[in-house]
């Protein structure tokens, strides 16, 4: 911009029109929307005006400062007064009317009385800043437009910071940087490049020498000076275009002068790029702070520690609270501790701060820590928006947070994004909060421990059998097994079975009063079902082999009981004895002298088993396997196969006792289904002590086991169809007896029928579980209601 | 217009109690949610001891609302380290749910630990950070 002399009226007026177009206010006007309208306006041809900003060096540059605009304001006035447009004619046309730009241009006007009193400073200010220039600028015009354009350039950047600066007669403390790099400007053209760097550069150098020392940086007397001139360095772009830039930018400007405009873009385009940036840190500044770094962190990709970068910065005699702040903005990850970059970018916060720059209340882009992907979008960023420092000092702190560059937003959303990230994880975990209350829903359920298909021998006695059960287990709705009764009357079976297992750890007491209800008829009816079961199930059986896989078969049971009964019968008492000692987990009952102990229940279920008792010696002198068929029989009868096994085994014991087997199965008819343990209990030492006549002691606890499970399954069948079956049985009789020589198989089927037994107990166990839950549950919403009652009361 | 008071105070042995930072909206009625809090100080306390001394759950760390008075209701949060939050916010204000305090007290407590983790900070301070400053604007701001 050499040579660009400005009348009065022209300065006030292209002053106020470059505040129109510097919408930013940022001292560089864009080639915005506004420029263009505003040299639309001036009706000028396009390649007119592709010519005129060539001839500013707006082109160049990307952008107008206020030389440029100048400039171009000028050669349209040139233009629109008929002149050639050439360089020359900014200054060689003398009286040159204002440009003029059609309508929307009269706001200007009313702009340019608003700004008067603000061009006056920036007249004398411009003017007198501006004759220097003009001297180098016309030494260069000689070699041609091109090159005086690329002088002009380079010295239309110098100016713009002459002028920015000059008017800024009372910023804080910069002006008097400002002025120290005036001053050195002002000396030659080519010199101010160089000469700039080198006494900026010097104390530069001084203080990396003294800052090796660790502590001279802040405590030396160099140090002041030298701050200032880091400070300088990067807060006075303008002046520094040349200087601050990196030192091969330097270099090209002084190619610029020599070279053709290829590197004069590149120039430019460096120069612009830190020009925008008041923050950015240059080559000398990182190189220092990293050194800086190395004395307190060796390794440059370790982190220095909060407690020692406090110790350093806190030598900078900056109030803590400034430092506290600089140190939010620096540690980007939050971590308390400083990387490489997050030192730069303290320190360099730290040298502006000590300069009299106001902190940001964000990280500038430039000092962000070097993210991968960021670094290339924060140069980007750089150019567009940045405050050109080249306004005033007193602007440029304010205009640092503002003025940011819309890339800074790009970084608080990143924070944000973190918060959101926070938030998201706080979500998460609240949710987890949220769920906590799921596990204390009963996991198990009970429906699943219970129902599930069991497998029933579709024998056709089986199959009335089973029917019997169910409606035996539809009247039994006191027990919250009932349903599942429904589903599968095994459970009465199971319930049965266990109780009848429980029996010996002395539930006698339980069993006796639940096996009230039910008359004496039902249990001769089971009983004789259970006869008539067997017989179909033990022929079958008796032609399988051995133990098939799935134990709830009811044949197996059968079988084995049948086999049992075959070994009972062959030996009574003594193969009851080793009967009795085959299954292991039978826990010894009580001693035959102690089954009349339960016998005080009886009285209880005195009737039931009377009948019993009556009905037992009429089935025992039958045959005391058909006693204990008809038992394994109920036990099928309940559908659990199991069951039956156990039976098959209880029952070869119980053969002996044919009484308590027939005590057993009346009682189980008689039992409610509520208190099966009871019956079960209850009848087996009903039945017990019934039979008491025949039965050794061993046997007596499988016997009961076997009682029990015959009490249980009586409680399902029905009655009438039972006293049919059992007359069925009866008749069936005689085809009991069996081949005695069959102890394996006697074995394997008390092993088969001590896993049924254990299988049907861990049923039952499950299905009481379930009605520890249900009654769980049921407590739980009284207590909720009474919780809810209970606030009013206090009231 | 709601009230928002939101308050940090540690468990320091030279000032117990003594709030680190407290900010409410309205800056009007301020003394007035300054003894809210102190009031309320003696809940947290109570919730904390009865909370056992093993339970170091972030669910436990929320206190929830603390007792509700005629107009406003004080929520509570503790950190591992019995730093206390409280907030008392407006009781008009209904569409505050217990979530969204929870979201609130675990931003502050985020905020907290940042302004822990700056060298220059000495616990025990007030709580001059502004990056936490703005974090409670805005978050009271968006409670209003």
């Amino acid at each position: 911009m050499e040579g660009l002399t400005l009348s009065d009226a022209e300065q006030k007026y292209y002053s106020d029109l470059f505040s129109y177009c510097d919408i930013e206010s940022t001292k560089k006007v864009v080639v915005n929307g506004r420029v263009l309208e505003l040299f639309r306006a001036a009706q000028l041809p396009n390649d007119v005006v592709l010519q005129i900003m060539e001839l500013c060096g707006a082109t160049r540059l990307g952008y107008f400062g206020r030389s440029q605009f100048y400039i171009a304001l000028k050669l349209v006035a040139v233009a629109q007064s008929g002149f050639p447009l050439r360089v020359e004619s900014i200054n060689t046309v003398k009286d040159l009317p204002l440009p003029r730009f059609v309508a929307s241009k009269n706001e200007q006007e009313s702009r340019h009385a608003a700004s008067f009193s603000s061009d006056s400073e920036n007249q004398g200010s411009y003017s007198g800043v501006i004759p220097p220039p003009p001297g180098r600028g016309q030494v260069k015009k000689g070699p041609g437009s091109h090159d005086a354009v690329q002088p002009r350039a380079s010295a239309d950047q110098q100016e713009p910071a002459s002028p920015v600066v000059s008017p800024q007669q009372s910023p804080p403390t910069s002006p008097h940087t400002w002025r120290k790099h005036n001053r050195h400007p002002s000396g030659g053209n080519s010199e101010r490049p160089l000469a700039g760097p080198g006494p900026f550069w010097s104390p530069f150098g001084d203080t990396q020498s003294g800052s090796s020392a660790g502590d001279a940086v802040w405590s030396g007397h160099s140090p002041p000076p030298p701050q200032e001139n880091w400070v300088s360095f990067a807060d006075t772009p303008p002046t520094s275009t040349l200087l601050t830039m990196h030192p091969a930018s330097v270099q090209d400007q002084t190619t610029v002068r020599t070279v053709a405009s290829a590197t004069t873009a590149n120039e430019i385009r460096r120069q612009s790029s830190s020009y925008d940036d008041p923050w950015k840190i240059t080559d000398e500044q990182r190189q220092y702070y990293v050194n800086q770094f190395k004395t307190i962190q060796p390794d440059l990709n370790g982190l220095i520690p909060g407690s020692a970068a406090k110790e350093f910065f806190t030598k900078s005699k900056l109030p803590i609270l400034e430092l506290s702040h600089i140190w939010e903005l620096s540690d980007f990850d939050k971590d308390g501790a400083l990387t490489l970059d997050e030192f730069c970018a303290a320190f360099h916060l730290v040298v502006a701060r000590k300069n009299g720059y106001d902190l940001p209340e964000k990280l500038p882009e430039s000092l962000m820590p070097k993210l991968i992907d960021l670094e290339d979008s924060a140069d980007v960023g750089d150019q567009p928006g940045e405050v050109g420092y080249s306004g005033s000092p007193a602007e440029a702190p304010p205009s640092k947070s503002p003025s940011m560059p819309s890339l800074n937003q790009t970084w608080p959303e990143l924070n944000q994004s973190s918060e959101q990230w926070e938030t998201f994880s706080e979500r998460s975990s609240s949710s987890q909060t949220l769920t906590q209350f799921d596990s204390n829903i009963a996991p198990a359920d009970p429906d699943t421990a219970i129902v599930h298909p069991v497998p029933i021998r579709m024998t056709p006695s089986k199959i009335h059998m089973q029917e019997m059960e169910l409606r035996r287990g539809s009247s039994d709705h006191t027990n919250p097994t009932s349903p599942l009764l429904m589903k599968t009357s095994d459970l009465s079976e199971e319930n049965k079975i266990n109780s009848s297992v429980k029996f010996p750890s002395g539930n006698t007491v339980d069993g006796y009063s639940s096996s009230d209800s039910f008359p004496s008829d039902p249990e001769q009816i089971g009983s004789n079902v259970t006869r008539q079961r067997s017989h179909s199930g033990t022929s079958p059986d008796n032609t399988a082999p051995p133990p098939p896989p799935p134990r709830p078969q009811p044949s197996h049971s059968r079988s084995s009981s049948l086999d049992m009964n075959r070994t009972f019968a062959v030996t009574t008492g003594q193969q009851q004895a080793g009967v009795v000692a085959h299954p292991p987990a039978v826990p010894p009952r009580p001693q035959p002298s102690q089954a009349p102990g339960p016998s005080v229940h009886r009285p209880v279920d005195a009737d039931g088993l009377i009948t019993h008792t009556s009905t037992s010696p009429q089935q025992i002198p039958e045959q005391p396997n058909f006693a204990d068929f008809s038992q394994f029989e109920v036990f099928a009868a309940s559908n659990v196969t199991e069951e039956q096994d156990s039976e098959a085994e209880k029952h070869p014991e119980v053969l002996p006792t044919e009484k308590a087997s027939d005590p057993t199965t009346s009682l189980r008819i008689a039992q409610a289904d509520g208190k099966i343990e009871e019956k079960t209990a209850a009848s087996v030492p009903a039945n017990v002590s019934k039979g008491t006549t025949p039965l050794a002691p061993p046997p007596k606890p499988v016997r009961r086991r076997l009682k029990s499970e015959d009490e249980l399954r009586p409680d399902v069948d029905e009655h009438t169809q039972k006293t049919g079956v059992l007359a069925a049985v009866l008749a069936s009789q005689p085809s009991i007896p069996r081949s005695v020589g069959k102890d394996k198989k006697a074995i394997q089927a008390s092993i088969r029928r001590n896993k049924e037994t254990n299988t049907v107990l861990a049923r039952l166990n499950s299905e009481l579980q379930q009605q520890l839950k249900d009654v769980l549950e049921e407590r739980i919403s009284l207590e909720v209601q009474l919780e809810q009652l209970r606030p009013f009361s206090h009231l | 217009m709601d009230r928002v008071c939101v308050c940090v105070l540690p468990m320091s042995s030279l000032r117990p109690n003594y709030p680190l930072y407290i900010r409410s909206t309205p800056t009007e009625n301020e003394l007035k949610f300054h003894y809210m809090v102190h009031t309320s100080l003696d809940v947290v306390d109570e919730k904390i001891s009865a909370m056992g001394k093993a339970l170091v759950d972030q669910r436990e760390l929320y206190l929830g609302l603390l007792y509700p008075t005629e107009d406003y209701k004080v929520y509570g949060y503790v950190t591992n380290s019995k730093v206390k939050f409280v907030m008392v916010v407006d009781s008009s204000n209904t569409a505050l749910r217990d979530n969204e305090i929870r979201s609130m007290f675990r931003k502050l407590h985020n905020s907290y630990t940042d302004v822990m983790c700056n060298p220059f900070y000495n616990p025990g301070d007030r709580i001059q950070s502004r990056a936490f400053d703005n974090m409670v604007t805005s978050m009271m701001i968006q409670v209003c």
